[in-house]
């Protein structure tokens, strides 16, 4: 069951004089299973193309296909898609309002028509997956830090049991290890149940060391859509949208540019690494 | 859908309206409403309507813009036409059952709907063409006649203007927040009034977590920036009059004056009048 996007273009504010084109003309084909990172400049319209992805807008030109049927048919149900496309939102923390975690993430799969014992089975297997703090299950939700909001919020959407899972910028605002611990956690949920993962992020080194396919968004189009492998190499056209390449693949092409015989295509710092110590043992 | 409603709302161009002082737009608007609930015949109201579709002609507001403010007052609308419609005394036009509407019901209505419409799109021009910033300042120095009765002026005025600011960003959090919970499966529209009440519970509570942060945040910025209270305040920018707000006044005066007496003028309304027993009531 692909999603596929044919030709979306939306324009905010198109009776103003300053119509906004977030999206222009997109085409995208996500087919179940993969791991895709969404990178792009800030107002690229990276939250605004996931948005669609959820029918949560309309177009304004261009048609979103799940399962062969058009998302925008008046005969089909928006909640069905939503049950297997979650979307968590950019600041996610800022949706709970129950009153403490355990209720708030059955709230998604008591909306889907779950009975009281699969939705209290799904929630606690969620925040099991997410790796929430057992003792704070019963908690407050305006009680917890920030990490621990976050890890709610993506437990929340998860607990309906979806097939597709966007994360619209999971890690914003967290310090590095918490950044990891959740990129950690996505990249064990792609390989434990098989769930498609959309990752949005302004990092590269997040996205080169967990993806496989990366989507780069400029201006509202799509600037690249390949293996990481593929788009890092192409690290003049990506600094002029405002991108920056992996550290590890800076510090490997600055030194191929020095005449040493490294690997062009490394993105994690021990592929540098390896590739850095094995051209040097060459050149003995 | 809750984006629609434009109420505060700034209209970023570039026009004579824009560049006109707060000052003339707030008195032109109060004027306007005077006026607008003085006349007593058709020419008033046909004046009015001129009056304001040139004034929005010259803000280069789209009008689209503007009509869609009073979606949101729809309801209201349609309470005040159908109590005028079916409650005023007179002769009977048409019968329905029990309820009668009679020609002065109909009049009654229509004027009022006028009134009504005239009167929200008159009063968004203000908030449409005026920066928040500048809006404070037109109040400020326009009610400053008022500190002589201990009125704090400035800091009613910076509340009036925080809330104005607040209108729009509250809006958009609204709207970030009911598609978060959307996507969670949550559903405003079906079911009864006391369920789509109960769904709003999920939007309510972190809207009102979140405006309260912001208050925190804001206070806290404004006191960083050692704000104290409005009196003994400069301004960067003070607001002086320039020829083209003594050109506004002026017509200003002249469209209020001379709409007031032709609405009311004895002699146009009796021309009305008998046109309406002549014709209507034949
Ligand atoms: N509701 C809206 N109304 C008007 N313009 C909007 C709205 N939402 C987004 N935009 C504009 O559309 C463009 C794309 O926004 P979008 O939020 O999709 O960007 P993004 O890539 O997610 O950015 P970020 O990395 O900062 O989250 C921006 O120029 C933004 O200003
Ligand atoms: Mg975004």
């Amino acid at each position: 069951m692909p999603l596929i996007l044919d030709h979306i273009s939306q324009i905010y504010n198109a009776d103003t004089e300053h119509p906004v084109k977030a999206l222009d003309d997109v085409s995208l084909v996500i087919p179940e299973g993969q791991f895709i990172g969404v990178i792009g400049h800030t107002g690229s319209g990276k939250s605004t193309l996931m948005q669609h992805l959820n029918g949560l807008m309309k177009p304004t030109s261009g048609k979103i296909f799940f399962n062969g049927q058009d998302i925008d048919d008046k005969d089909f149900s928006k909640k069905e898609l939503r049950k297997h496309v979650g979307l968590v939102f950019q600041y996610p923390e800022h949706q709970l309002f129950e009153t403490d975690v355990f209720a708030d993430v059955c709230f998604g799969p008591k909306n889907m028509g779950m009975s009281k014992k699969e939705t209290e089975l799904a929630a606690f297997d969620a925040l099991r997956k997410v790796a929430f703090p057992e003792d704070l299950y019963y908690a407050s939700v305006f009680e917890l830090s920030g990490g621990q909001k976050r890890r709610a919020a993506i437990a929340g959407v998860l607990a309906m049991k979806p097939d597709f899972l966007i994360l619209d910028e999971p890690t914003a605002g967290l310090d590095p290890v918490g950044r990891y611990e959740i990129l950690d956690m996505v990249a064990g949920l792609h390989k434990e149940s098989g769930i498609t993962i959309i990752l949005v992020s302004h990092s590269m080194e997040d996205v080169a060391m967990y993806v496989e396919r990366v989507v780069v968004m400029d201006h509202g189009k799509v600037a690249f859509d390949d293996t990481p492998r593929e788009v890092f190499s192409h690290s003049n056209e990506l600094e002029e949208m405002g991108l920056a390449i992996p550290e590890p693949s800076k510090i490997t092409r600055k030194l191929i540019e020095l005449g040493i015989d490294a690997d062009p295509g490394v993105l994690t710092a021990t592929e540098a690494a390896d590739s850095i110590y094995a051209a040097l043992m060459k050149n003995k | 859908m809750i984006r629609d409603i434009t109420i505060g709302q700034y209209y970023q161009t570039e026009s004579v309206m824009h560049r006109l002082d707060p000052r003339v737009k707030l008195l032109g608007t109060l004027l306007f409403i005077i006026a607008l609930f003085s006349y007593k015949n058709p020419l008033g109201y046909a004046l009015g309507i001129v009056f304001l579709f040139a004034v929005i002609k010259l803000s280069r507001v789209p009008v689209k813009f503007i009509t869609k403010g009073l979606k949101g007052i729809v309801i209201i609308l349609l309470m005040t036409v159908l109590i005028n419609l079916f409650l005023t005394p007179g002769t009977t036009a048409v019968a329905i059952g029990k309820l009668t509407i009679t020609y002065e019901g109909l009049a009654a209505a229509l004027g009022m709907m006028i009134r009504l419409i005239l009167l929200i799109m008159g009063s968004s021009i203000v908030t449409l063409t005026t920066t928040p910033n500048n809006l404070t300042d037109g109040l400020e120095k326009g009610l400053g006649f008022l500190k002589v009765f201990k009125v704090p002026v400035g800091d009613v005025a910076m509340m009036m203007s925080i809330a104005l600011r607040f209108i729009p960003i509250l809006l958009e959090e609204t709207d970030r927040i009911m598609k978060a919970q959307l996507a969670r499966g949550a559903d405003f529209e079906s079911g009864n009034l006391v369920k789509k009440a109960k769904s709003l519970v999920p939007v309510l509570v972190p809207l009102f977590v979140s405006a309260f942060r912001r208050a925190g945040d804001l206070a806290m910025a404004m006191e960083a920036r050692c704000y104290r209270g409005g009196d003994g305040r400069t301004k960067m920018k003070p607001l002086v009059y320039k020829k083209r707000d003594a050109f506004g006044y002026l017509i200003l005066f002249s469209f209020v004056g001379i709409s007031i007496f032709l609405g009311r003028w004895h002699v146009i309304s009796d021309f009305f009048n008998s046109l309406y027993v002549n014709y209507i009531l034949k």
